[in-house]
């Protein structure tokens, strides 16, 4: 049985884009205007990981869920669907 | 693809198909666009599909449609920590037709409700995000997609882009969805063989169990835990309204880890083989947040219009509803030849008029209630169980001084005017 995040996440299929659908629009905002950087929470696959001075974001990873985009404090995330048949893809519910 | 639709639907999903069905089954020329490799492939529930509204589409969808079982009984867990007080509802009528409600997994059911509507005439294009709505002088004429010279038009746009929405965001009939208004969920789908699920749910075959479960399966915040039977497998889930995540610093697959292993639900999923792990929002704001529903050429529908009954968890039922009578407005617009928004506007009062509407207002305050009042899940829950634990340890105590002693701890934290007011309160809200 799956118990940590990478164990479900390597349940899945993604159908990867060469480019990003999620955006950090600023990420002087993330450095300086948020301390608790809640998006490297609450996101279900884990996309964002601060990497001390940058916000990295996995995005081949995405469930497409629109969380961060309406949870992150600062309105700092440029989000959209990836590319026509990009993304995860879901084989079952 | 420059050619003219009568119609355009956004998203393959209940809400979508339905209403491409619906208007296809009628002569209309029906485009139906899904961003998916097929429709399914970006769609979660937890999975309870209701007989019903489908079977005013589709009747008699349980022979040919890929559902997994029907439910029979519908169980409510309320959670402390090691104990749990249970009720529930069994009527085996739920297991003959006309059924009340089945257990599916969307991938398969979306697929081939979408596949009907294809036999019914509508053009199904998947792999195709539509960017934006076209609007000519205040009036969506169309859409543009994400494929090459990717511009078409129609009489009427159905938006069915799912909970997130972007494209009535775009026309602004919504703001942005609050964290207070969507709650994140996450499930596993867990393989078991369909006797071991029998025998752990006391069911046969053709049988199936729901269960909700309410206080430690979210640490006490507001939300739900889920457990479904399929045929072999089961789907174990957990939600929260989104802000409450990011209040309590939770992490998704951390909270379905805490459920999973919850000394009184890992009985049921023990040995299950994880299948897939799935995050969705379903949207939860209710009746105050559903948005402007239509404009000149368009008409929202499904969740992208917040219809979800969320104390009911029933959404694919409203969906299905509303994109059929999305279409029906269709057909009658184009009766006339008027798209306009004064025209369309039947859909907007039919939907109020309907079970929908009406569902929704019922429930315009529970949300706002238990979240504003997070006693209810964090303290009363507990209470219930330690008052049951009180009540049937037989340690020579008189049965009246029990009594005595529940209800002192029941009104403890908030006197017995606050624990009134509770009461009251919560029946308010779901009255």
């Amino acid at each position: 049985m799956a118990k940590t995040l990478e164990d479900k996440q390597y349940l899945l299929r993604f159908n990867c884009d060469q480019k990003s659908h999620l955006e950090v629009l600023d990420h002087q905002v993330c450095a300086t205007s948020c301390p608790d950087k809640d998006c490297t929470i609450f996101c279900p696959a884990d996309v964002y990981k601060w990497e001390g001075d940058r916000m990295f974001v996995g995005y081949e990873g995405c469930h497409e869920c629109g969380s961060c985009r309406i949870g992150c404090p600062h309105q700092n995330i440029k989000w959209e669907y990836p590319k026509g048949g990009h993304g995860i893809v879901f084989r079952l519910a | 693809m420059s050619e003219k639709f009568d119609l355009i639907v956004v998203g393959a999903g209940p809400a979508g198909t339905s209403c491409a069905f619906t208007a296809a089954k009628n002569g209309l020329k029906v485009l139906l666009i899904e961003r998916g490799e097929f429709p399914g492939s970006k769609n979660v529930m937890g999975g309870i599909l209701y007989r019903k509204q489908l079977e005013e589409i589709i009747p008699e969808f349980w022979k040919e449609a890929p559902i997994e079982r029907p439910v029979v009984e519908q169980r409510f867990w309320f959670l402390d920590k090691e104990s749990m007080v249970t009720t529930s509802y069994k009527g085996l009528e739920w297991g003959k037709e006309p059924y009340n409600n089945f257990t599916v997994l969307r991938a398969k059911f979306d697929k081939w409700f979408a596949d009907k509507a294809v036999e019914q005439g509508a053009l199904l294009i998947n792999e195709t995000v539509v960017t934006e709505c076209i609007v000519e002088d205040g009036k969506v004429v169309g859409v543009r997609t994400d494929r090459p010279d990717g511009e078409v038009y129609a009489d009427v746009v159905v938006l069915a882009d799912g909970v997130n929405s972007l494209l009535a965001k775009q026309l602004g009939f919504h703001k942005e969805w609050k964290p207070n208004e969507v709650a994140l969920t996450v499930m596993e789908v867990l393989k078991l063989p369909p006797k071991t699920i029998n025998e752990r749910f006391n069911v046969q075959d053709n049988q199936g169990v729901s269960v909700e479960m309410f206080g430690d399966a979210t640490h006490g915040l507001l939300g739900t835990g889920f457990l479904y039977t399929n045929k072999d497998s089961i789907n174990v889930g957990v939600g929260t309204t989104l802000s409450s995540m990011i209040k309590h610093k939770l992490k998704p697959h951390e909270l379905l880890e805490h459920v999973k292993n919850h000394p009184m639900i890992q009985p049921y999923v023990e040995g299950g083989e994880s299948q897939e792990y799935l995050a969705h929002l379903i949207p939860e704001g209710g009746y105050n947040t559903v948005p402007k529903l239509v404009g000149d050429g368009v008409i929202v529908t499904g969740d992208a219009a917040q219809f979800v009954n969320a104390i009911h968890r029933e959404g694919s039922n409203m969906a299905m509803s509303s994109g059929k009578i999305a279409a029906e407005t269709v057909m009658k617009a184009k009766e006339t030849g008027d798209f306009s928004e004064r025209s369309l506007d039947s859909y907007r009062t039919e939907i109020y008029d309907s079970f929908i509407g009406k569902d929704l207002k019922k429930y315009k305050d529970a949300a706002h209630t238990f979240e504003e009042n997070p006693q209810y899940f964090k303290e009363y829950v507990p209470m219930m169980n330690q008052a049951m634990n009180t009540f049937f340890t037989v340690d020579g105590t008189p049965k009246w001084e029990k009594q005595k002693k529940i209800m002192k701890k029941m009104t403890a934290g908030r006197g017995k005017i606050g624990f009134a007011k509770d009461m009251y309160r919560a029946w308010k809200a779901v009255k």
